[in-house]
């Protein structure tokens, strides 16, 4: 079963969370990521995610199995979108089951900072004023 | 003999296409270097990820005719 996906349109996670519903989990944690109205001080007016598609899903659901092996959760899936956002809008989202709260939490969070640091998908910002910028951390 | 490059992020800006079709090169270290000179691309190669048929691969990976390159600029989802 595909655990991660890029979706180039608005999603609704009912569905998604439906999907991870289990009689032996007694926990469930999930992540959003928005789109902020600022960056470093400047205001952004929205975004723009750009993927390298096939990658980021070959990269994004060895990040998911990956989670499966490392901490004790029954199951785990993540979506990012691609296109534009605008303010507000979902960018990503992660949800996990799991027996007990604990690794619930802590796999949700692995998860979310591992798509941010290996799946290749980029943020281009607008900003107030017109100027515009990719970023590409250090 | 040929290689297909893809661009994303701000190396598609700079190249001003999202893909192209180039001789097969030395190695994936002396096409970079001869791309960035091209395209003027800001970010050197100690700042990229290669990726090669659709994987990262390492740098010094050989290459084959028809094989498809992609440079992965440092990434900024979620």
């Amino acid at each position: 079963m595909k655990r991660f996906g890029i979706s180039e349109v608005a999603f609704d996670i009912a569905p998604l969370r439906q999907r991870l519903l289990s009689s032996r989990a007694g926990a469930y944690a999930s992540f959003e990521g928005w789109v902020r109205d600022h960056h470093e001080g400047r205001a952004v007016e929205g975004l723009h995610y750009e993927a390298y598609a096939a990658l980021a899903e070959t990269e994004g659901e060895r990040i998911v199995q990956e989670a499966l092996q490392r901490f004790e959760i029954v199951d785990a899936a993540c979506v990012h979108r691609t296109g534009s956002l605008a303010l507000g809008e979902l960018a990503v989202w992660v949800g996990v089951s799991a027996g007990h709260r604990g690794p619930a939490f802590e796999a949700c969070r692995w998860i979310i900072d591992e798509v941010k640091a290996r799946v290749p998908i980029w943020k281009h910002e607008r900003y107030v004023g017109g100027e515009n910028k990719w970023r590409h951390p250090d | 003999m040929s290689v297909t490059v893809l661009y994303f992020a701000s190396l598609r800006d700079a190249a001003g296409v999202a893909s192209e079709t180039l001789p097969l090169p030395a190695s994936l270290t002396a096409l970079y270097a001869e791309l960035r000179a091209r395209h003027g691309f800001a970010l050197p190669a100690e700042r990229l990820r290669v990726a090669v048929d659709g994987d990262f691969a390492p740098w010094d990976s050989p290459l084959r005719d028809g094989c498809e390159i992609a440079f992965i600029p440092p990434v900024s989802g979620g």
